[in-house]
């Protein structure tokens, strides 16, 4: 079992590095679901970096495409393709896009960027899982913003209706989007009774406690027969202090000394 | 059209459980058996089909070879951006199909004209788009583009041209068919039109004007050898659709035609120029309407041929 505490700290440093050196944006998203994405990439996601299309892996997809970063690192960063192709992110002639891509990226499963898609197609993945009888798991990791697209709702109704309960839906809940809060855009509250009244099982966590991240997506189904959610709990930013619940973040690219106090402050989290 | 379309898929499931089919929540009395005999190949996505094309996308990335079925523009202006990112970047076997192509469902309004579909879908890279012309053309279609990989659009017309197979004759997806021969003029034709178009040109023949008809049945890829071949032997292209002018298989067959070294000394694209169409009426009514009904195809062949000769002399 690999620490995800370490994953989750590299897969930070890869971040900032990442996003630094090819000056793109979206470090805030990124940091946000680093935790998320290092319990999964740990342990919990039942994937081979040795045989990345074995056919009874768990499926994961990426829906909020623009945090790809964190996805690309933690891939590379579990032996998937080499961590020196990280540097090249964002980068002229690279095919580490700044919103994820599968292209020559083995062990992505979807590319992304548009918002609202990735919870269709993790259906699709789902469904047909059933019906093959196949134990594997598909889990989408979506923003919260991403559910101002009406696409997640079919979906989720969709879900639900079918009774898919080998499908996880992680909602990565840091309370802003792409120009102010949530609660000053369109409003999701309250956004558990709205996921349970569509049929699915929700469960609450804080997005940054391993202990409680790792207890929630391998408790999954939460209920038999319905579809689980995972409201996580997060910090937009999170382990830059600067960058934390910060608007700005989500396009700013750190660059100079801000460069070095983010790298300082992630190289000092042991 | 519908009805060899769901006839050929059945035939298919019976043998490929590999084969599903997901309505968004149309086709009353068409589906019915097909979803009583392969319950387990069969989805209604619900009137949601930007999720239905995700979803497919997900199956067929596991495997499965997807059709999505519903009117018109609904299966694929809707969920464009879904059959774009999702079914065709990642090569999935999605295959969507449109029941009413042009002015198929003419009385419902403009909601229901398909009439940019041909354009919007062949500019997106790697998309197989058909459009056949008569039954036979729908039924082998629907065949070739499962078995194609990757993704397809799939135009079915409420009109015909009847059977216009040939004995022996291979459908191929990309090969545009001969069904007349003639050296004054070639017609290219595209969907179920192409039944009128088969009525003028031998209207024109007992006036002694002899065209060429190719029904091009896939838009994208292009038959470009045979338009070249038409445009070496007869000297003039008409192009003929029930669509808009502006991009579809008149925009294809310019394009394609102007960069290589037989270009036609006579063009012209027949098909819609004058913007949304307010006006309502059956199939028939609408194409003679808009200037594409058999009267039309006539006398614009004959004019062209009138000021083209005209100008050789």
């Amino acid at each position: 079992m690999i620490d995800s505490g370490e994953l989750a700290r590299r897969i930070r440093l890869d971040v900032v590095k990442m996003t630094s050196l090819g000056k793109s944006s979206h470090v805030g998203s990124a940091l946000s679901i680093a935790d998320i994405v290092a319990v999964l990439y740990a342990g919990v996601l039942h994937v081979d970096p040795a045989e990345p299309k074995w056919a009874d892996r768990d499926r994961f997809i990426l829906s909020k495409g623009h945090a790809g970063a964190a996805v690309y690192a933690a891939l590379a960063e579990r032996g998937f393709f080499p961590v020196d192709k990280l540097q090249t992110h964002c980068q002229d002639g690279s095919d580490l896009s700044g919103h994820v891509s599968h292209q020559g990226i083995p062990g992505v499963e979807l590319s992304t960027g548009s918002l609202g898609h990735g919870l269709s197609v993790g259906t699709g993945m789902a469904y047909a899982a059933k019906i093959r009888n196949a134990n594997h798991r598909v889990f989408v990791l979506l923003s919260d913003g991403e559910c101002d697209e009406g696409s997640n709702w079919e979906a989720m109704m969709f879900a639900a209706h079918h009774r898919l309960d080998n499908l996880v839906a992680i909602i990565d809940y840091n309370k802003i989007q792409s120009l102010t809060s949530i609660e000053g855009t369109l409003g999701l509250e309250p956004f558990v009774d709205k996921l349970k009244s569509f049929g699915w099982s929700v469960v609450e966590t804080e997005g940054h406690d391993h202990g409680q991240l790792h207890g929630a997506l391998s408790t999954v189904p939460a209920q038999p027969t319905k579809p689980t959610c995972i409201l996580a709990h997060t910090t937009k930013g999170k382990s830059v202090s600067f960058m934390e619940n910060s608007v700005l973040w989500h396009y700013r690219t750190a660059q100079g000394e801000e460069y070095a106090a983010a790298l300082k402050q992630l190289e000092e989290v042991a | 059209m519908r009805d060899r379309f769901i006839e050929r898929l059945s035939a298919m499931a019976e043998h490929d459980s590999r084969i599903m089919l997901i309505t968004g929540d149309l086709g009353f009395g068409v589906l019915d058996e097909y979803q009583r005999r392969f319950p387990n190949q069969f989805i209604n996505a619900g009137v949601a089909e930007q999720n239905m094309t995700g979803i497919a996308t997900g199956l067929a990335l596991e495997g499965h070879i997807v059709f999505t079925y519903s009117i018109a523009n609904f299966v694929f202006m809707r969920c464009l951006e879904q059959i774009r990112n999702d079914a065709a970047y990642h090569r999935a076997n999605v295959n969507i199909v449109s029941i009413g192509g042009g002015f198929s469902y003419g009385a419902l309004g403009i909601s229901h004209h398909a009439t940019e579909d041909l354009s919007i879908m062949r500019s997106l890279p790697s998309v197989t788009v058909v459009c056949p012309g008569d039954n036979w053309e729908a039924a082998e279609a629907t065949e070739a583009i499962a078995h194609e990989p990757g993704t397809s659009y799939l135009r079915l017309d409420k009109s015909s041209a009847g059977m216009t197979q040939q004995p022996e004759e291979q459908f191929a997806l990309g090969k545009a068919r001969q069904l007349r021969d003639g050296t004054d003029m070639t017609l290219v034709v595209t969907g179920g039109i192409l039944g009128v178009a088969l009525n003028a040109t031998e209207r024109l023949a007992k006036q002694g004007i002899h065209c060429r008809v190719l029904s091009l049945h896939t838009i994208s890829p292009l038959d470009a050898d045979a338009l070249s071949r038409a445009a070496r032997e007869t000297g003039g292209i008409v192009t003929l659709e029930e669509h808009t002018v502006v991009g579809g298989l008149g925009g294809a067959v310019a394009e394609t035609l102007l960069e290589r070294e037989d270009r036609p000394t006579i063009f012209r694209r027949m098909g819609l120029r004058e913007g949304f169409s307010s006006i309502v009426g059956s199939q028939d009514y609408l194409r003679q309407r808009y200037g594409l009904d058999k009267d039309a195809i006539v006398s614009t062949v004959k004019s062209l041929l009138t000021s083209g000769l005209r100008k050789a002399g």
